[in-house]
């Protein structure tokens, strides 16, 4: 099984989807994304090297290659679990012109594939792009009542991080030993102490805004409150993984110089940027803001942990991206469900959905531990490396990350108690049990959570051989 | 050589044909056919097949670079007469005449990508902008054609004499109007004191040229002119025109007065950065896409500009492939504009809904002026940034005509916005016909694989 199926399942079955009718192409996205997730786990357990390569733009230096390491094994699967998750937990919202939301989405899948497989490094800009036309039609399209200008901001923001992106891949590209864009020969630029300052800067500043890193973070929460919410699970499930995974695919092993010098700068941005997105959520009366602020913390931590340069943190941060990922598209279902049901996703306006919904009541409290970082859930063991990571760093900067535990503590659980807990109110007296589909999509990722949370050994081994 | 007899040749034929033929769609379609012959006739000299012969005492020097930029230039008219015929013969009552004189630019354009002689070039300038003067006016009951057409001639006219006076200038310092006269390189790289003529006739030179571009601060003509010209005619002066301008440009101070100093490259660097400076910021107001466009082609030229300021292989390339994907998307826009009824951003509201494939194409045609990967327009800004960075060209520069870049991305998508996210009117649109469709179809077709395989346009130049 080569990786190019992995692109070229969803860019097919996305133009299928665009001639379907309405309803068949629903039940068509989630076949395909199925398929997609069927090759994934094949190319995982057959255990090799996968890769394709053929030639794209000689005279360029360009070539189409796509390799799968740990790493990009890891954050495929997660793109190839979301997909059909997501499709299940929406499959009975409506959308106008379902078929262009359900192509545009699969076309997006296609896109993130291209990110996480690309071993070339002009591939890897183009994907990068691709990926967010598509997230810009979805967005705009099926969005809430601000969406065109909030998504123009999102849209602007990224795109001319990835120019600057763009800037550092051709002044790379001069300096290349053998005028190649594949990522060995990128890896094999010797590069002086400027040469690398210079070139950190332009490609981190695109991984920021991407991932994103306070005070680059404005366009976040505006963004995830005004997508539609199947788009916000994959925005904050899968592409936020985008920043993190090129910062340690691209940036730490062709700036080897420049992040050590700036790590304790960025590490102090992460942690301030994280503290300052937990105080926020705490604020927060809506839940999809609340959610979305949670995640710009839990990035921030990721961040931190991969500059903090040692390998216990970059293990936790690996294993992270995977499990933040099945966690918060976890808590946006159930946030889409409430909003479905009860018209507001206001936490002063509802409560005691436990007593009319007890089933998503307990589902949602597993989530929301996973949130915190419990033991026993899968982000306890990612969280526990990065920490450790950090400390290892540096005791005091541990020390402070520390608090956005306990601030974390305090917005979920302050959201568990508003919306689930307490007594009936009026728009929630009248409350069923939500619909099957997400209740079922809410089990897996439940048994998932934890599942890796007892068991998270699987994980450790794919990811700890990192590189190609 | 071909392609100049033939051109010029093909404008005489067309003047005749409103003698012989009545009916407006037979003009056009005699046009279409004298376009094919003019690119077959390009192509055999191309290919060796057959070339008319004419000593013109090395004034002219043809190489296959300057034969393929006309090859692109013909192939862009091309899909120009195919996507907007119908409107070039509705403009007024001389539909036969419009053609003639597009023919005739044609043949500057032609003397323009192969001149070895300043005179040749002053004729080549001359031929290409007279022509435009008259397109520009040709809706004669308008008062903003009209307008439009005396403010270009008064201002084109003034800005020939500054050409003429630099020409005469470097010609009496050097005693000669070729253009490899040894006198000018020493005088400006400083190392003969021949004097303050020739550097002095070399700005003027440089100034005309950038007038003729359109490049700020000698822009305030384009946008009047752009606006109050038909929609066809500032299509064809927006595209086709200024790619054959720029070339001159480029081909003029990069091949020829090859050795020139850095007071040269500061003087451009200021140009490059007053043109996407003054070109996007303004665009950015603009309430009408058809001004917008204007501004935009300003700002577009302000990236090919990048070309001249590198000179160097790749950007050589760059411009063959900057001119195909800006020409081709700027051509598909403006065709569709002029089937629109209200020519504002509101105008467009809600085309997606009332008419899908000129909203999709045009959606196309647009990411590729942003420079959006998978379209030729991503490729072109490519060359140009990699030739600037590859020619030693400050980051700053670089970083700067990135960030311009980014502001085009606010205008141009704003098309987009009103086109698919607004509500709107569904009858702003003319009806089209079917073929119309394909042909835009097949336009937007023709940049995905231009964005997909850059390489294949350049494999045929080398080929």
């Amino acid at each position: 099984m080569t990786p190019l199926f992995l692109i070229l399942i969803p860019l097919l079955s996305a133009f299928i989807s665009f001639l379907l009718k309405e309803n068949y192409s629903k039940i068509w996205s989630i076949f395909s994304s199925t398929a997609t997730l069927g090759v994934v786990i094949m190319i995982i357990a057959s255990q090799q090297v996968s890769a394709f390569d053929a030639a794209w733009m000689p005279s360029l230096g360009s070539r189409f290659t796509l390799k799968m390491d740990g790493m990009s094994k890891m954050l495929c699967l997660l793109t190839a679990i979301s997909f059909p998750v997501v499709f299940t937990a929406i499959y009975k919202n409506n959308y106008k012109n379902s078929h262009l939301f359900f192509g545009l989405m699969l076309l997006t899948q296609a896109g993130l594939m291209g990110v996480f497989l690309a071993a070339d490094c002009l591939l890897f800009y183009i994907f990068w792009e691709l990926a967010l036309i598509p997230v810009y039609f979805l967005c705009s399209i099926w969005g809430g009542e601000k969406r065109i200008a909030v998504t123009f901001k999102f849209f602007i923001y990224t795109f001319f991080g990835s120019l600057l992106m763009l800037i550092g891949i051709l002044y790379l590209y001069k300096l290349s030993p053998d005028s190649s864009f594949s990522i060995e020969s990128f890896y094999a630029i010797k590069l002086t102490r400027t040469q690398q300052i210079i070139g950190f800067w332009l490609f981190f500043i695109a991984f920021a805004i991407k991932m994103p890193i306070f005070p680059l973070h404005t366009w976040q929460p505006d963004a995830y409150e005004q997508a539609p919410t199947g788009v916000t699970m994959i925005l904050s499930g899968v592409m936020v993984k985008m920043g993190v995974f090129a910062v340690v695919r691209w940036l730490i092993p062709i700036f080897p110089i420049a992040v050590k010098a700036n790590s304790l700068f960025i590490v102090w941005i992460s942690i301030v940027g994280m503290l300052y997105a937990s105080i926020i959520a705490i604020k927060q009366d809506d839940a999809k803001r609340l959610i979305a602020y949670s995640s710009i913390g839990h990035i921030g931590l990721m961040c931190a942990a991969i500059f903090a340069g040692n390998s216990l943190g970059l293990n936790g941060v690996m294993i992270q991206m995977f499990n933040h990922g099945i966690n918060v598209i976890g808590l946006w279902i159930v946030a889409d469900a409430i909003e479905q049901q009860f018209g507001t996703r206001k936490l002063s306006e509802l409560g005691g959905i436990a007593k009319v919904a007890p089933e998503l009541t307990i589902l949602f409290v597993v989530l929301a531990f996973a949130n915190i970082a419990l033991p026993l859930t899968n982000a306890f063991v990612g969280e526990f490396l990065m920490f450790n990571g950090l400390f290892q760093y540096n005791y005091g900067i541990a020390g402070i990350a520390g608090l956005s535990i306990i601030l974390a503590a305090v917005y979920t659980l302050n959201m568990v108690q508003k919306v689930f807990y307490g007594d009936v109110v009026a728009k929630t007296v009248n409350g069923v049990e939500t619909a099957l589909n997400v209740r079922f999509i809410l089990v897996v990722l439940v048994v998932m959570v934890i599942g890796f949370g007892v068991f998270p050994q699987p994980f450790i081994d794919l990811t700890s051989k990192l590189g190609f | 050589m071909n392609a100049i007899i033939i051109s010029a040749l093909c404008g005489v034929v067309m003047m005749f044909s409103s003698i012989l033929l009545s009916s407006k769609l037979a003009i056009k379609n005699v046009a279409i056919m004298a376009l094919v012959a003019l690119i077959i006739a390009n192509l055999a000299q191309i290919y060796g097949w057959y070339s008319v012969q004419v000593d013109t005492k090395n004034m002219l020097a043809f190489s296959s670079y300057g034969l393929f930029f006309n090859n692109i230039i013909f192939i862009c008219t091309i899909f120009y007469f195919l996507l907007s015929g119908r409107e070039i013969v509705n403009v007024g009552s001389d539909a036969a005449e419009y053609f003639a004189l597009i023919f005739f630019v044609l043949c500057g354009v032609s003397i323009l990508t192969c001149f070895n002689n300043l005179l040749m070039f002053f004729i080549g300038i001359e031929i290409l902008s007279i022509p435009l003067y008259i397109l520009t006016g040709s809706d004669k009951k308008n008062l903003k054609s009209n307008e439009a057409a005396l403010k270009y001639f008064l201002m084109g006219s003034f800005s020939t004499g500054i050409l003429l006076m630099g020409i005469a200038l470097i010609y009496g310092s050097t005693g000669s109007f070729g253009l490899s006269a040894s006198g000018i390189k020493s005088s400006v790289t400083g190392v003969y004191n021949v004097g303050i003529l020739a550097p002095v006739g070399l700005v003027f030179l440089f100034i005309s040229m950038a007038f003729k571009i359109s490049a700020a601060p000698f822009h305030f003509w384009a946008p009047d002119v752009y606006d109050g010209a038909p929609s066809v005619f500032t299509s064809f002066m927006a595209t086709i025109v200024k790619a054959a301008g720029l070339f001159a440009f480029i081909k003029l101070f990069s091949e020829k007065f090859e050795d020139l100093g850095p007071s040269f490259q500061l003087l451009l660097v200021v140009l490059i950065v007053c043109t996407l400076l003054v070109g996007n910021l303004t665009a950015v107001f603009q309430q009408s896409v058809k001004r917008m466009l204007a501004y935009s082609s300003i700002a577009q030229a302000g990236f090919m500009l990048f070309s001249l300021y590198s000179k160097n292989e790749l950007a050589k390339e760059g411009v063959l492939l900057y001119t195909a994907a800006y020409s081709l998307a700027t051509i598909g826009i403006f065709s569709i504009l002029a089937k629109m009824k209200d020519y504002s951003f509101d105008g467009y509201n809600g085309l997606a809904k009332s008419n899908p494939i000129l909203a999709l194409t045009n959606t196309i045609f647009l990411l590729s002026l942003s420079g959006i990967p998978l379209t030729a327009g991503f490729f072109a800004k490519y060359f140009m940034l990699l030739s600037a960075i590859k020619a030693g060209c400050s980051l700053a520069l670089v970083l700067f005509a990135v960030a311009f870049a980014a502001v085009s991305v606010y205008y141009y998508f704003r098309v987009i916005q009103a086109m698919y996210f607004k509500e709107g009117d569904a009858n702003t649109v003319e009806p089209v016909p079917f073929s119309y469709n394909l042909g835009l179809l097949f336009l937007a077709g023709l940049i995905i694989v231009l964005g997909i395989f850059p390489t294949s346009l350049l494999n045929w130049y080398y080929f």
